[in-house]
């Protein structure tokens, strides 16, 4: 058990500097759902399973939803998609 | 892919420096393109990249050259303290640990005979310490108001333009019936988590997190239109305000007394029964509705600016 917890603070860490310093913001969230995935699990090794059922639910589900709309709303999520047409349509031409 | 090729061997600063130019050229690229459309305006004004070179480029990239060092020396500083710091702390569950003292054992040797709740920790959060979780439900209201007053744009509930274009995913079939499926379950399961805060693991935060996930869910499968029937503004804010308001008469009486508990005519029932431990079942139901609330007001004000 006590390896398991060690695999998983390990893979806290390389879930942090990987959304610190990857570049598309939209994998940046899903990275940071993915470690509050990981935080609840390390929760429930350590006993308390009330504050694992609320990072579920709020760090994995809201938050990353709302990191989500704010994308959309900032247009970051549209301008990668417009972009990645305008190279097909590149290739295309 | 050029960049990226170039950074493969190079050590961890020069490729965060690297990293932080990439960014820069990427900033200044945007801006460029954000210009572009403007119709160029005739202007006796100094415009801003004319004053920079006339007046101090070389004290700018000056700057430019320190900002990433000092940084970089800063971050390095900080992560030192911390990792310092939490090198100091006393073991996980040792027993000579500062918060292993009298109130501990307090809450548990005496915590489910006096609270009448048999998860401990939700007979502390709303019967020792409800008047801490009273401020905690307090801070999500207002932050609510202030997304409220951030966001709030009345120009959308005459055009429903947004609601037309923002709404791809309702006319997905293979989303919809799965919202379908699952919706159910998962409200059902944060119904569970709200009552059964005082038997099991969760309580009012959990399930109103679970609650508001759901809400978030259908909003996404059928349309706001839909989910409008059960939270609108004026359920949303009378469901808000009388949860705050019940468990504020409830609570808030510690202000007067000296945050002493008052003698509940309310007993603490048979620990194990759903219909016990006091006023932590209907406290648990107002946190509840509160954070599901918030949640999906949140969501709504990001998506389309109202509630």
């Amino acid at each position: 058990m006590n390896l398991f917890l060690w695999i998983l603070l390990g893979f806290l860490v390389i879930c942090a500097l990987a959304a610190t310093f990857h570049r598309n913001l939209l994998s940046t969230v899903i990275i940071f759902m993915g470690y509050s995935v990981v935080m609840s699990v390390i929760w429930v090794l350590l006993q308390s399973p009330d504050l694992a059922i609320t990072e579920a639910a709020v760090g994995a589900g809201v938050t990353g939803v709302l990191f989500f709309v704010t994308l959309k709303k900032i247009r970051q999520v549209d301008d990668e998609y417009s972009e990645g047409k305008k190279h097909e349509e590149e290739k295309q031409d | 892919m050029k960049k990226k090729s170039r950074t493969k061997n190079q050590s961890l600063f020069a490729r965060i420096q690297s990293f932080l130019d990439s960014q820069d050229d990427r900033l200044t690229e945007e801006m460029e393109r954000d210009e572009e459309p403007e119709p160029p305006h005739e202007s006796k004004l100094p415009v801003w990249g004319q004053t920079v070179e006339g007046l101090a480029s070389g004290e700018i990239r000056f700057f430019d050259k320190i900002y990433p060092f000092a940084a970089f020396l800063l971050a390095l500083f900080i992560i030192a303290v911390l990792l310092v710091t939490a090198s100091r702390l006393p073991r996980f569950g040792g027993d000579s640990n500062p918060a292993l003292n009298e109130v501990t054992e307090r809450y548990l040797e005496d915590g489910m005979e006096e609270t009448g709740a048999v998860n401990l920790v939700t007979g502390i959060i709303l019967d020792y310490r409800a008047f801490d979780t009273l401020g905690e439900s307090h801070v999500l209201f207002t932050a609510a108001v202030a997304v409220l007053v951030l966001l709030f744009d009345a120009a959308t509930e005459k055009q429903d333009l947004l609601e037309n274009r923002d709404y791809d995913l309702a006319g997905d079939t293979v989303f919809r019936e799965g919202v379908r499926f699952l919706l159910p379950v998962i409200l059902l399961f944060g119904v569970y988590v709200v009552l059964n805060g005082h038997l099991s693991p969760g309580g009012g935060f959990s399930g109103g997190a679970i609650l508001g996930a759901g809400l978030i869910l259908h909003s996404l499968g059928y349309g706001f239109a839909a989910t409008e029937k059960l939270v609108n503004r004026k359920s949303y804010g009378a469901l808000t305000v009388c949860s705050l308001c019940f468990y504020s008469l409830s609570k808030a009486y510690s202000f007067f007394t000296g945050a002493n508990h008052l003698p509940s005519i309310i007993t603490s029932g048979v620990p194990g029964r759903i219909f016990s431990a006091g006023l932590i079942l209907p406290l648990n139901i107002c946190v509840g509705i509160v954070v599901a609330c918030t949640m999906y007001g949140f969501f709504s004000l990001y998506k389309r600016g109202r509630i």
